[in-house]
């Protein structure tokens, strides 16, 4: 997409996947279905290793089995740890047992993506899947995707929080960063690395189309092996945000996994928004006439 | 998982978190970016006052305030480069133009305005070409209301409940608040006699922004904890006082020399402490996973209620 795109009078800039012309894919993405993750964090250390995301602290939460906390520019797949006094078909356990719920949280590569959105520089663009992806080169670290978003998946990479590296470049500093569906992988016709590292099918990969008919397919069958609490989260087109390229099955309420309910993308309020700044300028203009227009001694 | 306990007032019901984890990321942003939203809402201000005065024939008020804007404008650039993470890439902002990103179509307002505003410094200064700086200020006049507000834009297009739900209402406080210092920093430098005018501004801009203020507080319900809490509603307090203060006294003193003085620093620190308090009610509001649950947790429960 060249630049000043959106000022060429009289055209209508191309969304995905008319944008790509003959180069479009299909749009892919992650189905992750939390009913059969274990916790192993393979994803986690699968995606460091391939994208080269450098150590997030090791901090001990003190918590759970889960010490990286959350997604951040340097955690791409975070596994979260839940205990409850639950059994597994939803009803209360007896004794002092407890549920496990795990859940791997990925970049939702949203229809209507915020961060996308808000970029101003346009290292945010869509890709030929209809993934979202920061192009390392372009990103001026200037922050704004990092409060639209959401999710809170993506952030910047700051050198506090890399004592180990001290500063070099190559690993991207203050810049954003989050998943990137391994970009690169996709363009090589193999699927992710933390797909392929899962060793339950936790995370499956696909396009989309065939996930959403796969992940329907799932919740049925929990619902009649008597698991009413399964839910899927982000398949609807329909939702705040267009549908995720990258949806969940849950056992729980998403706020219990630290997902929000009913997330709703800040752009789509930008009528809204652009008109109370144009009408309130207008007001200033108003102001500063009646002030003026008073005359002066 | 955490529980939260049940009364929030208008913000109801009892939510759930994980452990108490905020769900939206805090803003990386430092505070040189409310205190720019001060200088760049000054300078707007002041510009749109500076080309009024010179339409209305007020020279001398028109002078002061190319200078004000000047220096207001003057800085904002390197305030908003020092806050980049790759500072020596700031020109990446200037690809493109997008009306998607109040942060892309801000840059490109700040750059013409800054340029246009350097050209009315410049032929000021040296006295040359009459008309083309009479240009370069009706360029900078126009753009000027929207160099003030367009920062809120910015704010409310933002997943951070305190500046998202405030989308309707912020923008004014901003217009109102910029007016205040625009106004108080050219009764602060020009003759009492050209000054009428920014005296007026002065007074009818802290009086947009405190009302636009209190409106937005009512409506946005239990989400205005932040502005009413902590460090967010000291900041707040201290905005409210020191605009008010300032606006009666420009009213009552401003004439004279030591009232217009007191009055002007008073709106100028109330407007910057304005900035700093929206700033911070929208991190600890992005902090705490309450104002971003309970409100989507309720929007949920409705659609429930209504399909059932």
């Amino acid at each position: 997409m060249s630049a000043f795109t959106t000022l060429e009078l009289g055209k209508t800039p191309l969304s995905w996947p008319e944008s790509y012309g003959g180069e479009q894919q299909p749009r892919m993405g992650f189905f992750t279905d939390t009913s059969v993750c274990i916790g192993c964090k393979a994803c986690e250390v699968a995606c460091k290793e391939w994208n080269e995301v450098p150590e997030d602290g090791l901090h001990f939460s003190g918590e759970s089995f889960d010490n990286t906390g959350s997604l951040s520019a340097n955690s791409w797949r975070h596994v979260a740890f839940i205990e409850q006094p639950t059994r597994v078909d939803g009803a209360e356990a007896s004794g002092g047992d407890l549920r496990w719920l795990m859940s791997s949280d990925v970049c939702k590569h949203c229809t209507h993506a915020a961060c996308l959105d808000v970029c101003p520089t346009g290292a945010l663009f869509r890709t030929e899947f209809g993934t979202v992806v920061v192009q390392q080169d372009v990103c001026n670290g200037c922050g704004y995707c990092v409060p639209a978003c959401p999710f809170g998946v993506i952030g910047r990479r700051e050198v506090e929080d890399l004592p180990e590296v001290g500063g070099e470049d190559v690993l991207g500093l203050g810049t954003t960063h989050k998943c990137t569906l391994c970009y690169d992988r996709l363009k090589d016709g193999m699927e992710p690395a933390c797909a392929q590292a899962c060793p339950t099918e936790s995370i499956q990969f696909g396009p989309l189309d065939e996930l959403r008919e796969r992940a329907q397919e799932r919740v049925d069958l929990l619902h009649e092996q008597g698991v009413a609490e399964a839910d899927l989260y982000g398949e609807s087109p329909d939702d705040g945000v267009g549908g995720f390229g990258a949806f969940f099955l849950l056992l729980d309420k998403p706020e219990v996994y630290g997902l929000p309910p009913d997330p709703i993308v800040p752009t789509r309020r930008l009528p809204e928004i652009w008109g109370a700044a144009f009408l309130a300028g207008a007001a200033l203009a108003g102001s500063v006439l009646a002030a003026v227009a008073g005359g002066s001694q | 998982m955490s529980r939260g306990a049940g009364d929030l007032g208008a913000g109801g019901s009892d939510y759930q978190s994980y452990y108490g984890k905020p769900v939206i990321k805090e803003p990386v942003w430092e505070p040189v970016i409310p205190v720019y939203f001060f200088t760049g809402g000054t300078a707007g201000a002041v510009a749109s006052l500076g080309l009024a005065a010179r339409l209305s024939g007020n020279a001398a008020l028109a002078r002061t305030a190319t200078y004000v804007d000047a220096v207001a404008i003057g800085v904002s650039p390197a305030l908003l480069i020092a806050d980049l993470g790759r500072p020596e890439r700031f020109l990446n902002m200037l690809r493109m133009f997008k009306a998607t990103s109040p942060m892309s179509v801000g840059t490109w307002i700040v750059t013409f305005s800054g340029l246009a505003t350097g050209v009315a410094t410049s032929l000021e200064l040296f006295g040359r070409l009459p008309r083309a700086k009479l240009a370069a200020e009706v360029a900078a006049g126009a753009l000027g209301p929207f160099l003030s507000t367009y920062t809120a834009a910015l704010l409310a297009d933002t997943s951070v409940p305190a500046w998202h739900e405030a989308r309707r209402e912020l923008p004014f406080v901003f217009a109102g608040s910029s007016a205040a210092s625009a106004g108080a920093a050219c009764a602060l430098i020009a003759a009492p006699g050209p000054a009428r005018p920014a005296r007026r501004l002065a007074i009818a801009g802290a009086a947009l922004e405190l009302a636009a203020g209190s409106v937005m507080q009512r409506r946005l319900g239990f989400l205005a904890e932040p502005y009413k809490r902590g460090r967010g509603g000291a900041l707040a307090t201290a905005a409210k006082t020191l605009t008010t203060a300032g606006a009666l006294t420009m009213g009552l003193r401003g004439r004279e020399r030591t009232g217009a003085v007191a009055a002007a620093a008073l709106l100028l620190a109330g407007s910057l402490a304005e900035r700093l308090a929206i700033f911070r009610a929208g991190l600890d509001s992005a902090r705490d996973p309450r104002y971003t649950v309970v409100p989507q947790r309720q929007r949920v429960d409705q659609r429930a209620a209504t399909a059932a």
